[in-house]
């Protein structure tokens, strides 16, 4: 491990009365890095981030977030982390230069002004500072977050599924911002929902149910997964799905435009499946290589049944970053 | 540097929420303008000593002394003469239809029997269905009478009126004037104060968790205290603004006095407008939604209206009630504001409800510190 580690926990846990949001989940976040941070909604994506920045003191687990004790140093870890949450949590009812100026004081940050107009300078907000926030659209309210949670020069970002609810264009430009950060040293922990996010991760960690399913350098997803994947092309596809799903050694059907991509973990039985269908001559197929999408549909649809009673929730090939 | 107490994270707390306070315009015409309402609402509208009430009489008699007391009766305003009667059952189906609110029955050969020292009676009755609507009137009715003897029987009857030539059953429940103002606008301070600084602080932190905005100040390293006071310090300024303004009103359009001392009523309202507050932030703490922040505070109001002594005279209520009533902060403001304005009260006279104002903010304060610390998490 060449580079120091900003996060680094074990066995964090959380539950919310009865049920168990979070259960002994590790994460070691290398300085510099953009981790992704996958899973269905209820997850535990939140609650986790929250027990990282202080927000929530972990039921169990103990580790060290920039270098400070997450359970007893809460104070000092809120003056290094940006957190952005994933609803907008800043006031409607101030205007945009109220807001970054409540919140540079809550940082007590010196140069207040500067960094402010600064800040609006970045955003191109400078001529709309008067304007309330709660008059932004979607897409502006998340730059204003981003903008209030750089404020303070963060050595780690949470973000909080950031891009829900805002166009493709402010996404882009969202995530060379990301990019931009990272290359500064900037530490990134993202919680994301799309694929397209994920694969601009260095790292991903997947989680369902409150536990990791897998953990690793976002292009070894796949193959850690261990899927095998066949596209095909042809008539009827809808048809050819329904008939798939019922053939020995396929897992997953997904359907990609104008193709299917046919998948399973056990490949002979599936490759023996391929060739009598291919036998058949109406569908072209080839085999191609697993994707992340393949692998997160797996993940997302089998995570119960093929990991629960698994090794308590590591996955087969599971490695630390 | 990172731990303890920031004047200046405090002070940007302070300053958001006066900006806030401004931007939301119903809010702060609530805070003003509801007051001054309730003010005029209940200063005119709620009268414990009615005048004008419809009156009938059975005259039995109608000599000069008769005439006097009838006149002295219609005079004092208390009575509106609607009529006569003439029988004991056309004067009860008055009553009981709510035509009369009185039926004054002056007995057969009335006159002749004070003068010749029999002492009779005049038998006033009253609607008791509701007691402090009649009891005013009642009470005046002595005044009202001695009026009449002294105007009448002069000259050589001038013996009888010294020793009580006739009698009627006075109950003496209300002060000789009889203004229902000078009781009714101090009491209304402590129910205005309490209504909107309870329900306004609850209600200006619960926004706070309903709109996010609470998880972004905490993962700030802003302090608990400091979030607490700088979103209080500013209710407590509107409290002084709305009792200011009700100083003034009440001076100037009830002309309630002010006979006690300044200083006592200065300790008694600050400690009352932190108590206010500090149940406010209570509430907060239970509460996860403006809607039912609301509906809590509005619990809180009942009893500071019905149970303080300011709708019905406190000893008047059951032991238990009493109980109920002395945990309530109303209660106690209710009295210095009372002893102060009305019966001169200096700080030595409330210094029992101060301490009992001081031990309740004690406890309530103690538990909502408690449920603050729980909820961060």
């Amino acid at each position: 491990m060449s580079e120091p580690l900003v996060i680094d926990v074990h066995g964090l846990t959380k539950n919310f009365g009865p049920k168990r949001v979070v259960d002994h989940f590790d994460i070691q976040v290398p300085k510099g890095a953009i981790y992704g941070f996958l899973g269905p909604n209820g997850s535990g994506k939140t609650t986790t981030i929250r027990m990282l920045c202080g927000l929530l003191t972990p039921d169990e687990g103990e580790g060290t977030c920039l270098g400070f004790d997450v359970r007893k140093q809460a104070e000092q870890i809120k003056e290094q982390v940006g957190y952005m949450t994933q609803k907008f949590s800043y006031y409607e009812d101030l205007s945009i230069r109220e807001n970054l100026d409540f919140v540079a004081r809550m940082y007590r940050l010196d140069r207040r002004k500067q960094r402010v107009d600064q800040a609006l300078a970045d955003l191109g907000l400078a001529d709309r500072q008067k304007q309330l926030a709660g008059s932004l659209s979607g897409g502006w309210k998340q730059r204003l977050a981003l903008a209030a949670c750089l404020l303070h020069e963060p050595k780690l970002l949470l973000l909080d599924e950031p891009t829900a609810g805002v166009d493709p264009k402010a996404r882009r430009d969202f995530w060379d911002e990301i990019r931009r950060l990272s290359a500064l040293g900037v530490t990134v922990l993202v919680s994301t929902h799309y694929m397209d996010e994920a694969v601009q991760c260095d790292f991903i960690t997947y989680i369902a149910y409150g536990k990791k399913l897998i953990d690793g350098p976002s292009a070894k997803i796949p193959e850690m997964v261990g899927l095998e994947t066949w596209r095909v092309e042809g008539p009827d596809l809808a048809g050819l799905e329904d008939r798939l799903l019922k053939e020995p050694g396929v897992v997953q059907v997904a359907r990609f435009g104008t193709v299917l991509h046919v998948s399973g973990t056990d490949k002979p039985t599936l490759e023996a499946t391929v060739e009598r269908l291919k036998a058949e001559g109406t569908h072209r197929w080839s085999l191609q290589v697993a994707g992340l999408e393949e692998a997160f549909i797996y993940l997302m649809t089998g995570a119960r049944d093929n990991f629960a009673g698994d090794g308590g929730g590591s996955a087969p090939g599971t490695v630390a970053a | 540097m990172t731990l303890g107490f920031s004047l200046r994270r405090f002070g940007a707390v302070l300053y958001k929420e006066f900006i806030q306070m401004r931007r939301d315009r119903i809010t702060f015409g609530m805070m003003i303008g509801l007051p001054i309402i309730q003010l005029f609402l209940f200063g005119f509208a709620i009268n414990a000593d009615p005048r004008n009430l419809p009156t009938l009489v059975e005259m039995g008699d109608n000599g000069p002394l008769s005439r006097a007391v009838i006149a002295g009766m219609q005079n004092s305003s208390y009575f509106a003469f609607k009529g006569a009667v003439s029988g004991v059952g056309e004067g009860e189906e008055a009553l009981r239809r709510g035509t009369a609110n009185f039926v004054v029955v002056i007995p057969a050969d009335f006159e002749r029997d004070v003068v010749r020292g029999n002492k009779p009676e005049i038998l006033v009755a009253a609607d008791a269905s509701d007691p402090s609507a009649t009891g005013g009137a009642v009470a005046a009715l002595s005044g009202i009478v001695n009026v009449a003897i002294a105007e009448t029987l002069t000259g050589p009857l001038a013996q009888q009126a010294g020793s009580a030539p006739f009698s009627m059953v006075v109950h003496r429940e209300y002060n000789p004037e009889g203004k229902t103002s000078t009781n009714i606008v101090p009491g209304l301070l402590a129910i205005i104060l309490s209504m909107t600084m309870v329900m306004i602080t609850a209600v200006a932190i619960v926004k706070e968790t309903e709109r996010g905005t609470m998880e972004m100040l905490i993962a700030t390293p802003v302090k608990p205290l400091e979030v607490m006071l700088g979103k209080i310090l500013p209710y407590v300024f509107v409290g002084y603004v709305q009792t200011a303004v009700f100083l003034a009103a009440a001076s100037l359009v009830f002309g309630v006095p002010f006979e006690g001392s300044v200083w006592a009523f200065f300790l008694g309202f600050n400690l009352f407008i932190v108590v206010n507050l500090a149940l406010g932030f209570l509430i907060s703490t239970a509460a996860k939604s403006q809607m039912q922040a609301m509906q809590l505070s509005f619990f809180t109001i009942l009893p500071s209206i019905l149970l303080s002594g300011f709708m019905f005279p406190f000893a008047g209520m059951p032991g238990w009630a009493q109980f109920i009533g002395q945990a309530v902060p109303a209660t106690h403001f209710l009295r210095v504001v009372r002893k102060v304005m009305l019966k001169g009260g200096e700080v030595a006279d409330v210094t029992g409800e101060l301490w009992a104002l001081l031990a309740i903010l004690v406890v309530i304060a103690v538990i909502a510190m408690l449920r603050y610390r729980q909820t961060l998490d």
